[in-house]
């Protein structure tokens, strides 16, 4: 029964796709609408990050990152791991507001509301994938590509956005009757990101702290992707496995709370 | 064809005695009710007929927006049932959720497509709304620099590009100029005509009573009465009065309302003309007397008397009180009756009229209303005796035609 109903709702979701790509369309034309620069403030935002993080850390990180030699080894690095969280925190962040930013709409048109974190997911690929393009070429230029392992990217993405999407509904959902957990989750990020192997690499940590990163699902992620592009080795595929289930799970309970709240959210907005 | 069918449709919503309360509703399956119920809206029951059209009346928190937003699907009735068949199109409020920084072109493309139709069809649409809204190059601009009827023009004109089965129009068309509204209001006879349920909630008289077979008055959150336009809107003008006692009688096809407090009563109404003391027809154009004897029922410290002559469809034709014409009685004894006449030509066109009576301590029935009476007498004009015209008004002019080249 509420599988059935959750089919309802997806396949009315698949049935608005042209209203999807056009919000995204929208999206980023209202982001860059009055702006000199345009889309390069995508790039700009990250790359201001990893020229801080360079400047600050290089050359404390340089030695300890383990059997890497090269001049930007460390800004590769830094750059796997900010690209990769940087999909992962914009999307589930966004999904988290997103049906109180929609309230607007959410209050004057009935439409399907799973519509809201498609446009979210679509948004934030395709910013991911304008700075990853550009990444990639900075990767030719340095002359440190991967090869074929590129291609394990795409499942690590994959999952990386499932996780987010998954956990930014279920935050979603829970955030338009439970106002603290929007601002609970903004501090929560900044933690994650500092007990996630992003600047720094996991050799680093002690021992007891390297095990208990294993129960940061997002340091799997980010480990996957600085494993095929800084080592240009295979990711664990079993680490994401169990990063893929724990999405099934949140997907599961963002489908549950949907059914059971979903109508009441109209009412809190 | 039943298009929409509401079945005991009601509303609450939940009111938490803290903010942990729901948070323990939500975590401990054994503490299910932590909330009370605020009902907005109870036991509304009615259905509607493909072209038939319903005017939703009612005081601003009356349930009218919930109402209307159950039935379109933005939010779920507590309680009840809602079967919808075929399209609906709903412009509530203003806007329909434009974004102000696009132009009103990808607002309008944004706002079809939300409401459910395919970009194919809205690319081939796109023009006949432009054309209808008739903004000229304001179409191309932001939202942001448009008026509000402006605002309005372009949500119409989205919202009734395709014609839907069930039509809903809030308040929203009241912004329009009257130009637009006219254009407006033919757009929605035209799709009633073609079989679109319409559900306009609205206080303008005129508007329900020129367009809706049917009328439901709101109080409450409830039905408080279900009927012809007519006499559900002279229930509603009773009670604005804010008075209890409204009576209502029906004979024939026409419900009469009085209400008001009881301080002075209508005893009589007559028209009388040169040759019937009693009239119940009356020539275009004759000279008649309308006489109202009133009589008091307690101390008053003033009475006015005031008429109004409305045709079939309830609309004022003319209306005048003795406070604006400056005759004021003073303070009035219990027991006295009074003689109010009032002479005038029947300037009218052909057409069954109505007089509504209003016995009031000022200007207006709002302060201090004695009694008001609705259809106290009705009567007809015709016209054997002018030349033939049309409409309601008797405006004669004389006519010069010249030859100009």
């Amino acid at each position: 029964m509420g599988l059935f109903m959750f089919k309802q709702h997806a396949s009315a979701v698949y049935a608005n796709r042209d209203f999807i790509f056009a919000s995204i369309r929208r999206e980023f034309e209202l982001k860059y609408r009055n702006s000199l620069l345009g889309a390069l403030w995508t790039v700009l935002n990250p790359l201001a990050m990893i020229v801080i993080y360079t400047l600050v850390f290089s050359k404390i990180m340089q030695a300890r990152l383990p059997g890497l030699e090269g001049t930007y080894a460390y800004s590769i690095y830094l750059c796997a791991g900010i690209l990769f969280w940087g999909v992962f925190s914009e999307i589930a962040l966004r999904a988290q507001g997103v049906f109180l930013e929609q309230a607007h709409l959410l209050k004057k048109i009935n439409f399907p509301r799973l519509c809201l974190p498609a446009i979210v997911v679509g948004s934030g690929l395709i910013n991911f994938l304008i700075i990853f393009a550009l990444f990639l070429g900075v990767l030719v230029l340095v002359d440190a590509l991967p090869g074929m392992k590129l291609l394990a990217l795409i499942p690590v993405l994959g999952i990386t956005v499932w996780f987010a999407i998954a956990l930014g509904v279920v935050l979603g959902i829970l955030n338009v009757f439970f106002r603290d957990v929007g601002h609970f989750f903004g501090v929560v990020l900044q933690f994650w990101f500092w007990l996630t192997p992003i600047i720094y690499p996991a050799s680093i940590l002690p021992e007891r702290a390297q095990a208990l990163l294993f129960f940061n699902p997002l340091a799997h992620c980010v480990q996957a992707a600085q494993a095929v592009i800084v080592n240009h080795s295979w990711p664990s595929w079993s680490a994401l496995l169990g990063v893929a289930l724990l999405s099934l799970l949140l997907s599961l309970l963002a489908v549950r709370l949907y059914l059971q709240h979903g109508a009441d959210m109209q009412d809190e907005l | 064809m039943r298009v929409v069918a509401l079945e005991r449709v009601g509303k609450a919503f939940r009111s938490y005695p803290s903010r942990w309360a729901r948070l323990r509703e939500w975590l401990d399956p054994r503490a299910l009710d932590c909330h009370e119920k605020t009902w907005v809206l109870r036991d509304v029951s009615f259905a509607l007929e493909a072209g038939e059209a319903l005017g939703l009346v009612g005081m601003n928190g009356a349930g009218k927006s919930t109402l209307l937003k159950i039935i379109t699907g933005i939010t779920q009735p507590s309680e009840g049932s809602l079967q919808l068949a075929g399209r609906l199109s709903a412009l509530l409020e203003l806007g329909m959720g434009f974004h102000p920084d696009f132009t009103g072109r990808q607002n309008a493309f944004n706002a079809g497509q939300l409401i459910g139709i395919p970009l194919a069809r809205l690319e081939a649409l796109m023009p006949e709304i432009e054309r209808f809204a008739e903004i000229g190059e304001y179409f191309d601009q932001p939202v942001r620099v448009y008026s509000s009827g402006m605002q309005m023009r372009l949500a119409f004109s989205v919202a009734t590009a395709e014609r839907p089965d069930l039509l809903i129009v809030d308040e929203a068309l009241s912004v329009g100029d009257a130009y637009f509204q006219h254009k407006s209001f033919d757009r929605i006879r035209q799709f009633k005509a073609a079989g679109t349920a319409l559900i306009l909630v609205s206080h303008d008289r005129f508007a329900i009573q020129s367009i809706c077979d049917r009328a439901i008055l709101l109080s409450e959150g409830t039905v408080k009465r279900d009927g012809d336009p007519e006499s559900v809107l002279d229930y509603y003008n009773a009670t604005l009065s804010g008075v209890d006692q409204i009576e209502q009688q029906t004979d024939g096809e026409r419900t009469r309302t009085t209400s008001g407090d009881g301080g002075a009563r209508v005893t009589e109404v007559r028209i009388s003309t040169e040759k019937d003391d009693d009239a119940d027809t009356v020539e275009t154009g004759a000279p008649v007397v309308l006489a109202l004897k009133v009589s008091v029922e307690r101390d008053l410290d003033e009475l006015v008397c005031g008429y109004a002559i409305r045709n079939r469809l309830g609309q004022d034709m003319y209306g005048v009180n003795t406070f604006h014409t400056d005759q004021l009685t003073g303070p009035v004894a219990k027991g006295t009756e009074w003689l109010f006449e009032f002479s005038f030509s029947m300037n009218l066109g052909e057409g069954e009229y109505s007089v509504a009576t209003a016995l009031a301590g000022g200007e207006t029935h709002l302060e201090g209303n004695y009694e008001w009476r609705d259809l106290a007498k009705v009567f007809s004009v015709v016209n054997t005796r002018q030349r033939v015209f049309s409409g309601c008004v008797w405006m004669e002019p004389t006519v010069a035609v010249g030859r100009l080249s």
